[in-house]
């Protein structure tokens, strides 16, 4: 049985690496609060990083001045996390397949592909005043398929 | 001196020991610096020892992919042993997992040298 969703949780960050490690503590809080495992915590998890080391590096160009937005919320067996930046936008379809031959010894291009994999529902728009907006959703009750293979 | 990593010797190998979180701005380029440097000091034979990591992304991954191609053009063989659960998963869904020589123990790893 998965807990009641308490609301929304939103958190606006520089754009530092180190608050990587704060985003994660939060999602900590929010798994506590939903009864979320620690196999699952740990998938989403790694989507979670992913996502805001792509809003500071690439979205937001590591300028510090510019925020990433964060947002935990869902009911129910629904986890919707909300990650916003303030950069220049971003163009999905630009991704390279990390699994594509030619790819596979690149140093990056994976961050997407990892977002993809462990999250169960991703989509990408653009912010009200530009930047890109990642909606990310995990479906709670897959808890016997934590990190989304096959799907 | 780099808390992410240490350095042993067996005979000719070279075991870096990697430890914590293998992350984007912390331990990815420690992790790049610790491997350049026994390349540096001559290393040709390496195994990385990923039992302490507790996490990897895709930073770290891809600085694990450029640490491979580096040894493999300075003429040295990097492998990796005693991956963690998580680590491995990471790495298969990429399919990474089969471009390294991975090994789950370290007499494997070392014996792995001399075939």
């Amino acid at each position: 049985m998965t807990a009641t969703s308490p609301g929304p949780i939103v958190l606006w960050l520089a754009s530092r690496y180190e608050n990587i490690e704060l985003v994660q503590a939060a999602l900590a809080h929010v798994c506590r609060q939903r009864e979320i495992d620690g196999e699952m915590e740990h998938w989403i998890g790694m989507a979670l990083r992913e996502a805001v080391a792509n809003a500071v590096k690439h979205g937001n160009r590591l300028d510090p001045d510019k925020r990433v937005l964060v947002k935990f919320d869902g009911v129910g067996n629904d986890l919707t996390i909300v990650i916003g930046d303030e950069g220049g936008g971003f163009d999905p379809e630009r991704v390279s397949d990390p699994l594509a031959p030619e790819n596979q010894m690149k140093t990056s291009g994976r961050g997407i592909f990892y977002i993809r994999t462990f999250m169960d529902d991703v989509s990408f728009s653009r912010g009200e005043s530009g930047g890109t907006v990642l909606t990310m959703h995990k479906d709670l009750s897959k808890r016997g398929n934590a990190k989304g293979e096959n799907e | 001196m780099n808390k992410n990593a240490s350095v042993r010797k067996i005979g000719d190998i070279t075991v870096v020991e990697l430890k914590g979180k293998i992350t984007i701005g912390a331990g990815d380029l420690q992790m790049r610096e610790a491997i350049h440097a026994v390349l540096n000091e001559g290393a040709r034979k390496i195994i990385v020892d990923m039992s302490g990591v507790s996490t990897i992304d895709s930073s770290g991954v891809g600085e694990l992919v450029g640490c491979f191609t580096t040894s493999t053009h300075k003429g040295a063989k990097m492998k990796l042993m005693n991956l963690p659960a998580k680590i491995s998963d990471v790495l298969t869904v990429t399919q990474l997992i089969t471009v390294f020589d991975v090994f789950p123990n370290e007499a494997e790893a070392v014996a792995s040298f001399a075939s």
